[in-house]
């Protein structure tokens, strides 16, 4: 069952297509992967989809609705939550309070309780849930907002680059927090670290210029040889 | 970590002190004195009022002093207009707070960044202050009220026993009123930032962008904050005209928006008992400094704030909270472990 699809979605910047006529269709459970190399338009993408960017022209439809152009709030109560490619979380609050502002919005003050725990226990952060999150590591941060996404309860979540600046271990704790989420949800992953993507994804959408330039099974996408040219290629020379 | 204030412990002993402190003024306190300290808690209402929406909300309104002046104004035409402070009192709550509603739809709904909201409030009392500076001829009149222009308004009527305009407070009284009403709007500024919509505000300071992620919109929160403090610093205006039974156009200058400002750096952003405090400790310096006539007081007034920029940035009442705080922990854990309630963060200066 399709949850979200686009159609012709494209956005330009002056004389510049960052996303130029993009089809993509995300079904309900399932975990997609979208590589690329830099300035390929993923970011873009997904700001078009929540609602921070508005399309130059296309559709965006979510759970049958029409949502391109809304505004964020708006989508973000339909069902959409995105971890983007800043930690984007608030500094100046602990990450307890972080977690509860999240799931407050959606739930009652007698759920909210239950739901931040669920949190906690997911993102195993139970020992810092007094800490300020502007005085957590990086990968912390990042956690922390994958957790505040998790916490609106969220039919579709979209992660821009989770596993960035992360050391091995948090890089594979991350990987699983992810497998775990895809049972309930549907994700939607921006990656640049292939090994990551292939410990988690099973379909891989690649992004070229602004367009979507393979779509497929991971290793059959990794094997393409226009996929080794646009990125992989480059991958390695640098 | 929550601040040590914003704990309901922490507020029930703030308003237990303060209200300890207001019942007993009147004894040590000669009524002059004590009508000084009246007008002290009246500005106090107008530092707590900006405390609240730039400490709490982000938002930097230069135009405080035009909600106050404009209170301050309402106030003295209906008491003047019908005798009675109690219905003047409301209509000084309510014209301000609907031109915060008018102008902050505008600002915030068209999406003015931070600086320019600064910049627009600051407009909006100069732009005040002329319109009511020349109104001085015998035709500017609002029922039998002559708005008096640049000579101001003289002989407003004090506050009086609610719906008896016969019963005027005397000065024990009217520091009861002022004062009472100032703890009444601190608790319920406290109650409300501990609700979850105080603390949706907060995290729209935070992070507005993540806000609106979550599903807040954050134009309908800063609307709602700006709203609130614009009828707090009207009611603050409304006392201080009961108080001093006079207004003038020079309640829009530009020497009490910058006042403000000044109360709420060196009392404390992010707390709610700091502008209170702050405004008090500053006008209670000034006062004293100005009856020795020996310096101008404006300089002390510009030496305490360049102090506290510099040297003081998250104002007395911040830093007198956390030691506590440290001090408490470090007498339940022990000596040995205090690294998290040393690392208080640095304060973020968005002017």
């Amino acid at each position: 069952m399709t949850l979200l699809e686009t159609a012709n979605l494209t956005k330009r910047f002056g004389g510049i297509v960052a996303v130029n006529d993009v089809k993509l269709s995300i079904d309900r459970g399932e975990l997609r992967c979208l590589i690329g190399p830099n300035g390929a338009g993923k970011s873009t993408f997904f700001k078009m989809l929540t609602g921070q960017l508005t399309p130059t022209t296309g559709s965006i439809t979510f759970c049958g609705r029409q949502i391109a152009g809304a505004s964020p709030h708006k989508i973000a109560r339909l069902g959409i939550g995105i971890k983007t490619q800043v930690p984007s979380v608030f500094d100046g609050l602990s990450v307890e309070e972080n977690i509860f502002i999240a799931a407050r919005r959606s739930n009652t003050a007698e759920t909210t309780g239950r739901v931040v725990r669920a949190i906690f226990e997911r993102i195993r952060f139970a020992k810092k849930a007094s800490s300020l999150v502007g005085q957590l590591s990086h990968g912390e941060r990042q956690w922390v907002e994958i957790g505040m996404v998790l916490a609106a309860g969220p039919q579709l979540i979209l992660l821009d680059e989770p596993a960035a600046g992360m050391t091995r271990e948090e890089i594979s704790r991350t990987a699983e927090i992810i497998r775990g989420l895809s049972t309930a949800h549907a994700v939607v992953v921006v990656e640049h670290d292939m090994e990551f993507v292939r410990m988690i994804a099973k379909t891989v959408t690649v992004f070229h210029q602004g367009q979507i330039l393979i779509e497929g099974n991971v290793d059959a996408v990794m094997r393409d040889e226009r996929v080794r040219d646009v990125y992989l290629g480059k991958k390695v020379a640098a | 970590m929550k601040g040590w204030s914003q704990t309901t412990c922490g507020q029930a002993v703030i308003v237990l002190g303060m209200t300890t402190l207001i019942v007993l003024a009147p004894g040590f306190l000669e009524p002059y004195e004590l009508m000084q300290a009246t007008s002290f808690a009246a500005l106090s209402m107008l530092a707590l009022s900006l405390g609240f929406i730039w400490g709490f909300g982000g938002i930097l309104s230069f135009g405080q002093a035009a909600f106050f002046g404009l209170g301050a104004y309402s106030y003295a035409v209906t008491s003047i207009n019908f005798g009675d402070s109690t219905s003047a009192v409301a209509v000084a709550v309510a014209v301000p707070g609907l031109l915060a509603g008018a102008l902050g739809y505008f600002m915030f709904y068209g999406r003015i960044s931070d600086a320019y909201i600064s910049v627009v409030t600051l407009t909006v009392t100069l732009v005040l202050f002329n319109l009511v500076n020349s109104t001085a001829g015998d035709e500017y009149r609002i029922g039998i009220a002559a708005l008096g222009g640049f000579n101001g308004m003289p002989s407003v009527p004090g506050l009086n026993v609610p719906f008896n305009a016969s019963a005027q407070l005397d000065i024990e009284q009217t520091w009861y009123a002022v004062a009472g009403f100032l703890v009444l709007v601190y608790t319920a500024l406290a109650s409300f930032l501990a609700s979850r919509f105080g603390r949706a505000v907060v995290a729209i300071r935070e992070n507005e962008v993540r806000a609106s992620l979550l599903g807040y919109d954050p134009r309908s929160y800063k609307l709602l904050i700006f709203v609130m403090g614009g009828g707090i610093a009207g009611l603050a205006g409304a006392f201080f005209t009961a108080w001093g039974a006079f207004v003038s156009p020079t309640i829009f200058g530009l020497a009490l928006s910058g006042e403000v400002v000044v109360w709420v750096m060196v009392g404390g952003l992010r707390s709610l008992i700091g502008p209170i405090f702050g405004c008090s400790l500053v006008k209670f310096l000034v006062s004293e400094v100005g009856a020795q006539q020996a310096i101008n007081p404006n300089l002390i007034l510009g030496a305490v704030l360049m102090v506290f920029v510099l040297l003081v940035p998250t104002g007395l009442v911040p830093l007198v909270r956390d030691y506590i705080l440290t001090v408490i922990l470090r007498i339940k854990r022990g000596p040995s472990s205090i690294n998290t309630t040393e690392a208080v963060p640095a304060e973020e200066r968005s002017a």
